[in-house]
């Protein structure tokens, strides 16, 4: 990973109309670094779910986006509730977020399936009332 | 088509209009916006009732070419500067989801 270059995010929790500032910086990131665009669309989806848990599960949290010559990898990082079953919660439709949060168009299920089906490869780490990592690889391909 | 040529066909009026030689391919509907990042492709005409700030990330990420509010709903305050600083076309349908896409699918 020597040479690889990264970018550092705080995730606010308190602002939830405003999540998903992160992932947009991520892709404009991305896009100046000319990687393909179709790389970038899956890197900055999974990051874009990534964050919106975070605001609406976890009270907001880290993520560090590392660009290196294999690969793009974000790492998710919140002191949250953690996930009870993260097998449960890996199914689509599956939801624990409030009404308020699905009267804005979120709390469908999707954030955690959406985040496996964009990326390579996917790892939950999550300890219940400790938080959740999220490891997350798009590989490049040349 | 461009989302240009959109408006002069239907002369539906636009929120913001930032990028408007943007081109059509496709159209995609819905107001989830986890599916609507999972299902949407790029330069799709985007149909939703969603009106907050997040439809602009969803816009951004996903790469649609524009978001098209359909049954008359206009955005939410502040909806419309942040789509014009962040590069995404807004329109407004004055006629249903599904009246929406039909036209569409006439210009397309």
């Amino acid at each position: 990973m020597s040479g690889a270059l990264s970018f550092h995010f705080d995730v606010d929790g308190e602002n939830f109309t405003m999540a998903g500032q992160a992932s947009v910086q991520v892709k404009k990131n991305l896009r100046r670094l000319g990687l393909p665009p179709e790389v970038i669309r899956r890197v900055s989806i999974a990051m874009y779910e990534g964050e919106i848990n975070m605001v609406i599960h976890a009270g907001g949290g880290h993520a560090e986006v590392v660009v290196a010559e294999d690969a793009i990898e974000i790492v998710l990082q919140d002191n949250g509730p953690g996930i009870a079953n993260i097998e449960q919660a890996m199914q689509a439709g599956f939801s624990t977020a409030p009404d308020a949060i699905r009267s804005l168009g979120f709390g469908a299920g999707m954030g955690l399936p959406n985040m496996k089906r964009y990326t390579d490869e996917m790892d939950i780490q999550s300890e219940v009332g400790r938080g959740t990592r999220i490891t997350m690889r798009v590989l490049l391909e040349n | 088509m461009t989302v240009r040529e959109l408006i002069q066909q239907t002369q539906w009026p636009t929120a913001a209009l930032p990028a408007a030689d943007r081109e059509i391919t496709g159209v995609y509907m819905g107001d989830l916006l986890s599916w609507v990042m999972g299902r949407a492709k790029e330069s799709d005409a985007w149909i939703t009732i969603m009106s907050n700030n997040n439809i602009v990330a969803v816009a951004t990420l996903a790469d649609t070419a524009c978001i098209i509010l359909a049954e008359g709903v206009t955005p939410d305050p502040g909806v419309a500067a942040l789509a014009e600083q962040k590069g995404v076309n807004i329109l407004c349908s004055p006629v249903g989801a599904y009246e929406t896409a039909r036209l569409l699918s006439e210009y397309l």
